[in-house]
């Protein structure tokens, strides 16, 4: 315990780990700031939603969820998802262990499982719009397709960015502080995906089938 | 002070690297399974019990919320790893704010537009005072 004279005036030095402490490093600082977009962007998402809740009823004389929503796909829809956020974790493990190959096989999985998503997805789509219920039709499916439209976007974005991260991973190793810190961004935004579309198939399916 | 010091903050979607709690890769693999085993049990529940008629159909909904919240606490604590330890106040607290302005958006929008469908103007067939007994 030092301390300091001044003036006749002994000052006890304040010895506070709080205050001495370094400053957060920068994947603290990243990662925060990432989970700050995230929160805005699931913020965004309940806005969809509460439009989605509002007009769910407002079918104009068209098609209602009940008659349009195929259980069985929402339920692949479903279990792809799940499987590829398991599948995004075990990733993430693999990244801080820095084993290559794990991370390779995890991301090809996390990947195809998402693609799978996409594609029952867009399937769903297109067979919707054929039966003439488009987003045109009601304000009960334009507000369905803004929805369920985003998170597929979302989607789509995510495995970009996967893409993206491996070709980083290859060219620049497991060991770049950078690369982790990208890695441990994009395994936040695929299990905040997951966490929405919970949210889309408990709202928009399961209660779409009841009503 | 500084032989004692460690990173105070964690980065959102890290494990704890607080030694009292320290995971090894193995226990990792086990947190992810088993938050896997748990989602896919809820998701199976909310499919169940939007299907069977086993229940009151009124309280449904409510059950279909209610496991939608749990699956949520579920995905967050095991997948992106929020706990109530010190090193993760921050990030509880971003997300404390989060989910306050979500419920403010849904349930201030549906309380709005349920008030004012009630506040319409009735139909024409209660309009026509002549009909009325």
């Amino acid at each position: 315990m030092s301390t300091i004279v001044v003036g006749g005036t002994t000052y006890r030095e304040v010895e506070s780990d709080t205050y001495e402490s370094a400053p957060a490093s920068k994947r603290v600082v990243v990662g925060y700031g990432f989970w700050i977009f995230l929160l805005s962007d699931i913020v965004m998402f309940s806005a969809f939603f509460a439009a989605y809740a509002v007009l769910s009823h407002a079918t104009a004389g068209g098609p209602s969820g009940m008659q349009l929503f195929n259980q069985r796909s929402v339920a692949i829809e479903t279990a792809c998802l799940l499987a590829s956020s398991y599948t995004c974790g075990l990733m993430q493990l693999a990244v801080t262990a820095r084993r290559y190959a794990v991370t390779y096989g995890m991301a090809i999985l996390t990947f195809v499982l998402g693609a799978m998503f996409l594609a029952l997805e867009l399937r769903e789509f297109s067979s919707m719009i054929a039966l003439g219920a488009g987003p045109q039709r009601s304000a009960f499916l334009s507000s369905f397709f803004t929805l369920v439209g985003c998170h597929g976007l979302h989607v789509t974005a995510g495995l970009i960015w996967l893409v993206v991260m491996m070709a980083q991973v290859a060219i620049r190793g497991l060991y770049d502080a950078t690369v982790e810190r990208r890695l441990l961004c994009f395994s936040l935004f695929w299990h905040a995906l997951d966490i929405v579309w919970v949210w889309l198939f408990t709202v928009v399916y399961l209660k779409g089938i009841l009503s | 002070m500084s032989d004692t010091y460690y990173d105070y903050d964690r980065a959102p979607g890290d494990a704890s690297a607080l030694p009292d709690i320290e995971q090894g890769r193995t226990s990792g693999v086990l947190v992810y399974t088993i938050g896997f085993a748990l989602a896919v049990g809820l998701t199976v529940m909310s499919f169940w019990v939007a299907n069977t008629s086993l229940l009151w159909a009124g309280g449904v909904t409510i059950g279909l919320t209610v496991l939608a919240i749990a699956q949520m606490g579920i995905h967050l604590v095991f997948f992106l790893h929020v706990t109530s330890g010190p090193d993760n106040t921050n990030n509880v607290m971003a997300l404390a704010f989060g989910v306050l302005i979500v419920i403010l958006v849904v349930v201030g929008s549906l309380l709005i537009m349920a008030d004012l469908n009630d506040s319409m103007m009735p139909g024409p067939e209660l309009m026509n005072l002549h009909m009325q007994r």
